[in-house]
């Protein structure tokens, strides 16, 4: 028995793309284990340098993410800003939780900024990966 | 010309267009129950109540944990055999809800859970149980990474095609397979979870 396919989709999936989902994953994964640096050192001051080196990274990554999304040819961008818009939303609901907590356990200064650029980083990859699984399949 | 996918039977979920409603990704009907859990942890943490911060972290926990171990360990291996037409016909059903509860939960248990720590004292480095909350936030962080960088792109991704007037079986199955694994990997974890918590707990 079978499901008939038509030989677009066949194509859909096996189109080759570049690595954008890996590149924002890559991203989140860095913002959160200099998230967990920092927690760790609650309530005390955590060493700043490995958490800016971490972040650096992290926006690189995105960034590149974010340069190969724009010059993908034969993509849907209406589905991927439709996605992406809402997701975002969602997460920087959650983003905007989390820097609430930081902000009223004392976290000032170098550290806040730090942190908060870890958030911002986080409410955009997230939502950079979901759109770009869900728009890679999308036929418009 | 047609690809085929073996062993899978040609019904009207995958395949057709004819009768299949639309799946609304986000059920809009749960999201006041969403807010509702949001503004809930926010004044526990704005108020400093160590009981709303202790519900929140003991329900929303309980619920992740559960969840997660009951989805990947007992609805994932039983989806795995099932064909893609009856897998895709679940998710339509399942997926929507989990798009909604996992965030929730997730939000509510590591928002109020932080701050649980910080009143108990379990965050100093003097607290004997400071390294097993180092442990618990790297078993936090590895999930989060895959539930947020493959499993809920996947859960959308399946959502959306099932959505098109003509869904491509052989795409579900392989967006289905990443869930199947990766939630068996998440609940799995929970059971590291498990085991940090009741040791913080006991210390």
């Amino acid at each position: 028995m079978s499901v008939a396919q038509r030989p677009s989709m066949r194509s859909s999936i096996d189109r080759p793309r570049p690595p954008v989902a890996w590149l924002s994953t890559g991203a989140l994964a860095l913002v959160i284990i200099g998230g967990i640096l920092m927690a760790s050192y609650a309530p005390r001051k955590a060493p700043l340098g490995v958490a800016t080196g971490l972040l650096v990274a992290a926006v690189l990554l995105l960034a590149s993410a974010g340069v190969l999304l724009v010059g993908i040819k034969d993509f849907s961008r209406t589905t991927f800003l439709k996605v992406f818009k809402w997701s975002a939303l969602a997460y920087l609901v959650t983003a905007a939780m989390i820097e609430f907590a930081f902000v009223r356990d004392h976290t000032r200064g170098a550290s806040l900024f730090i942190v908060t650029c870890m958030l911002v980083i986080f409410a955009l990859s997230v939502p950079t990966t979901i759109a770009f699984t869900t728009a890679r399949f999308a036929d418009d | 010309m047609t690809d085929t996918v073996q062993g899978v039977a040609p019904t009207p979920t995958v395949g057709q267009s004819s009768d299949r409603p639309k799946i609304q990704i986000v059920p809009l009907k749960g999201l006041p129950f969403a807010a509702a859990a949001v503004v809930f942890v926010v004044v526990a943490i704005a108020g400093n109540w160590q009981w709303a911060l202790m519900f929140a972290h003991v329900a929303g926990g309980g619920l992740w944990t559960g969840i997660d171990l009951f989805v990947g360990l007992v609805l994932g291996p039983i989806l795995g055999h099932l064909s893609i037409p009856a897998r895709a016909e679940f998710s339509a059903k399942f997926m929507p809800k989990m798009v909604l509860i996992m965030p929730t939960v997730v939000m509510m248990t590591l928002a109020s859970g932080f701050q649980v720590a910080r009143k108990l004292g379990n965050l100093y480095a003097t607290s004997p149980n400071h390294s097993w909350l180092i442990a618990s936030f790297c078993v936090v962080g590895v999930m989060a990474v895959i539930a947020l960088g493959i499993l809920e792109p996947a859960n959308i991704a399946v959502l959306f095609e099932m959505n098109k007037p003509v869904p491509n079986g052989e795409l579900i199955g392989r967006l289905m397979k990443r869930f199947i694994y990766t939630a068996g990997i998440t609940g799995l974890m929970q059971v590291a979870t498990l085991i940090i918590m009741t040791r913080v707990a006991t210390q």
